[in-house]
């Protein structure tokens, strides 16, 4: 079917930060009615290009055709007045005003007010055409992250956006509202909006989209044209220049229990409380952890890290019980953490990157004696893991944040690994990496099983758990529902347990 | 006892907490107007002073009242417009500059008044505004003398407050300012611009401490000394914390601290005069940290508020 005249089309964009180059002579085209989807690792120039689309960068090179129109954008009103509408990856919604309030942002009133009503009719005709319905004097703190997503969208078609583009929309949703994301897409899509889908999930591209350009260190690394029929291997190769072998997880041999909570239960001080928590993770295994997000799973790892006490329950760690429950005590019975969040409770972004690694054993004979600092010895560490990691920053004493979110998952995985854990527990720990840091990631927990390490992992991707990991146990509104073997797991079972049903192994 | 409670408890009692209010009630509007875009405004105090000055001096040598207000509405707007110069376009401290902006317009306020009237015994006055009692409505009994005979400015303090509740829910600028002030990001992408939101709501807020300046210099003392403000900027801030940056709990903070100080006021000239009188005055800041203690432990302050907007970052 020959497509009809593009409704956007990008050419030759060329954007440079400095000696980076981010975008280089980057052709993008989208059709009336076309799902695309924007391939590449981080730092290939996805959301680069998307800034230049909707006027927060100016372009060095290149140019924009709206419907075959050259048109200048410079200023996120410029790309809406052009009809672009732009679902950021954070969204742009201010939580304690309404849904309408949030909608009606920017759009002129009627004699000097609010038009309320119009709003209303607008935001009704809206849910009718897409089945995105919205109640419409709630606080925007009140939705779910995918009512919020839902938000972000009708406030673009709001604008009347002909190209809505989203940049990597699936990575804060449940697996459950992705299907209601995507039906949506198609809907909109068969009325004949043009739509940018950023993402690195390669199944989700395959399923959703029309056909992909794929970006590489800011240039076009290639074209698919029929995505649902492109294996993910040959995709996954176009992004990263290479090809990539998903690690290979042997049989596993568990020894003793390393980490046991038995009957742990916690006060609902914030967020969902444990209710009678008991698991065991033994030497060797890796232990998933699976549930919609908010289930339980920040308590479980706060728990185990020795940041909550809980009110009834004891933990062990490696045979010896948890007395305390502070930092100090679960890391030296040999216990390493990686957080959820890297920004807030990983590192500290405005001091150097060495200061950050030493961080959780600044007091210990490795970097203070009497008080004081042993900065040489802190410099040596850093050094150390930045070469054994390939951790990519100028060196040490570079600002922590700087760095790409795959390069500080490295270096908070360096700072534990160097300690030899008995047991490790880690929160989403390729959330937002490309595949190529996250396989990187991959390979070092297998690593770890194989040395002995017993590993918690914390994940919403079902997909990657069941790479991962010897056993899957799902939380349910703050317990355990059950745990299956991998071998015996699906999505569509663990899909069905998320949901509170309950399953045997 | 009785005799003092009915001493404090009178028409003239009521009309006292309302006069004693409009001046905090127009500073409180104009420092949440400011906040609630996202700029905390401590040159308040000192803006309230330099426009008690202008409007004063206006007035004086013109003789025109109206004139007074105009300047010391014109003087809060400029001062308004350069703090906004500092943390909004240059995005520099907002605490840091607004203490600046108070020491400046203070000190600017004590020298100019020096260069015009020199140093004289005894501070110049002038007449200033008398009650305009309002037809029929000042008639009813005890609320009619006490809200609806008074000074012109006083009306425009009781008109200010739904006019500010209407600007900040139901216009499109308001909705602006109230956007920018909670995620500044949300309102660039919907093609509203943070800077120039901003930057107007910092000046209106300036307009609004002018007329409160206005209203002690030209209303309250017709006359200006450098204790004419004394504190009642800073309490304007407290107050909107208090009133959980809404125009209506704002104005009904004030009022309630007026309340407080009409109160020692009377305490003073009563029969409890073996208490010194420094006690009574501190009445109200005491009551004013205790409630702030009690009833801001729920108030969520406008979440861009102290953070400077930057559009390309990265």
């Amino acid at each position: 079917m020959p497509l009809p005249a593009p409704l956007i089309e990008m050419r030759g964009i060329t954007k440079s930060f400095g000696a980076v180059k981010a975008n280089e002579a980057v052709d993008v085209s989208v059709a009336p009615g076309e799902i695309l989807g924007l391939l590449g690792e981080n730092g290939a120039g996805k959301t680069t290009l998307m800034n230049v689309l909707f006027g927060a960068y100016a372009p060095d090179a290149g140019e924009i055709l709206i419907q075959g129109q050259k048109v200048r954008i410079s200023s996120s009103a410029d790309a809406l007045a052009a009809g672009i509408g732009m679902v950021h990856q954070h969204f742009h919604l201010a939580p304690r005003l309404t849904v309408l309030e949030n909608l009606l942002i920017g759009i002129p009133g009627k004699a000097g007010r609010i038009d309320r009503a119009g709003g209303l009719a607008r935001l009704a005709e809206i849910g009718r055409q897409h089945g995105l319905t919205l109640e419409p004097d709630l606080p925007v703190s009140a939705l779910s992250v995918g009512e919020q997503q839902r938000l972000e969208i009708v406030k673009a078609l709001f604008r009347g956006a002909r190209l809505l583009i989203l940049d990597e929309p699936t990575a804060v949703l449940a697996p459950s509202e992705v299907d209601g994301l995507f039906s949506a897409l198609r809907s909109m899509a068969a009325q004949g909006l043009g739509i940018i889908f950023i993402s690195h999930k390669l199944n989700e591209v395959r399923a959703l989209t029309h056909r992909c350009t794929v970006l590489r260190h800011g240039r076009v690394a290639g074209r698919v044209d029929d995505p649902a029929n492109t294996t993910s291997a040959a995709m996954a190769q176009l992004m990263c220049g290479h090809e990539i072998v998903p690690p290979a997880r042997g049989p596993s041999t568990p020894g003793a229990d390393v980490l046991t909570l038995n009957g742990i239960s916690t006060s609902r001080h914030s967020g969902t409380a444990l209710r009678d928590v008991s698991l065991a993770v033994r030497a060797g295994e890796i232990l998933g952890i699976a549930g919609v997000s908010g289930n339980g799973q920040r308590a479980l790892a706060e728990v185990i890290s020795g940041t909550r006490v809980p009110d009834v329950g004891q933990m062990t760690i490696a045979g010896k019980k948890v007395t305390r429950f502070s930092p100090p005590e679960v890391q030296a019975l040999g216990l390493g953490r990686i957080p959820e969040d890297r920004m807030t409770t990983g590192l500290v972004t405005n001091l150097p990157l060495a200061d950050s690694m030493v961080l959780p054993r600044i007091g210990t004979a490795a970097f203070s004696s009497r008080g004081l600092l042993k900065p040489d010895a802190i410099r040596a560490f850093a050094e150390a893991q930045i070469k054994a990691y390939d951790i990519r920053c100028p060196g040490p004493m570079t600002r922590a944040g700087a760095l790409s979110g795959g390069n500080l998952q490295k270096a908070l995985l360096a700072r534990e690994l160097a300690f030899d854990p008995k047991v490790l527990i880690v929160s989403q720990p390729t959330r937002g990496l490309d595949i190529g840091a996250a396989r990187f990631i991959h390979e070092k927990f297998l690593d770890m099983r194989a040395k002995g390490c017993g590993i918690v992992v914390i994940g919403e991707d079902l997909e990657e758990l069941l790479v991962l990991c010897d056993r899957i146990a799902v939380m349910y509104e703050g317990r355990i529902v059950g745990t299956l073997d991998s071998a015996d797991a699906t999505i569509a079972r663990l899909g069905l347990m998320m949901t509170g049903a309950e399953g045997h192994s | 006892m009785s005799a003092v409670f009915e001493q404090i408890f009178q028409v003239g009692f009521l009309a006292a907490i309302i006069r004693i209010a409009t001046p905090l009630a127009f500073a409180t509007l104009g420092e949440m107007f400011s906040e609630r875009a996202g700029v905390l405004n401590l040159g308040i105090e000192g803006i309230m002073l330099l426009s008690a000055m202008t409007g004063f001096t206006a007035a004086s040598l013109s003789g025109s009242l109206w004139l007074g207000v105009l300047a010391a509405v014109l003087t809060g707007m400029l001062m308004g417009a350069l703090h906004a110069l500092f943390t909004v376009v240059l995005g520099l401290s907002q605490h840091v500059c607004g203490i600046g902006v108070t020491l400046f317009s203070s000190g600017l306020a004590y020298f100019l008044y020096r260069l015009i009237f020199g140093q004289q015994s005894v501070p110049p006055s002038i007449k200033g505004f008398q009650t305009l009692p309002i037809p029929v409505l000042s008639d009813i009994p005890v609320l009619g003398p006490a809200v609806f005979n008074q000074f012109a400015l006083v009306y425009m303090a009781i008109l200010a407050i739904p006019l500010a509740a209407f600007v900040l829910y139901r216009t499109p600028w308001g909705l602006s300012v109230r956007m920018v002030g909670e995620n500044p990001r949300a309102a660039d992408s919907a093609g509203v611009s943070v800077i120039a939101t901003r930057f107007q709501a910092v000046i209106l807020g300036g307009a609004l401490m002018g007329l409160a300046g206005a209203f002690l210099s030209m209303a309250q003392f017709n006359a200006f000394t450098f204790g004419v403000v004394s504190g009642r900027g800073w309490v304007a801030i407290a107050l909107v914390v208090f009133g959980r940056w809404d125009p209506w709990r704002s104005a009904g903070a004030a009022l309630l601290f007026a309340f407080v100080d009409a109160l020692q006021l009377r305490m003073q000239a009563s029969g409890l005069g073996h208490i010194p009188y420094e006690a009574f005055l501190m009445l109200p800041f005491i009551f004013t940290i205790i409630a702030m203690a009690v009833m801001s432990r729920n108030a969520v302050a406008p979440s861009a508020l102290l953070k400077p907007f930057r559009r390309e970052e990265r």
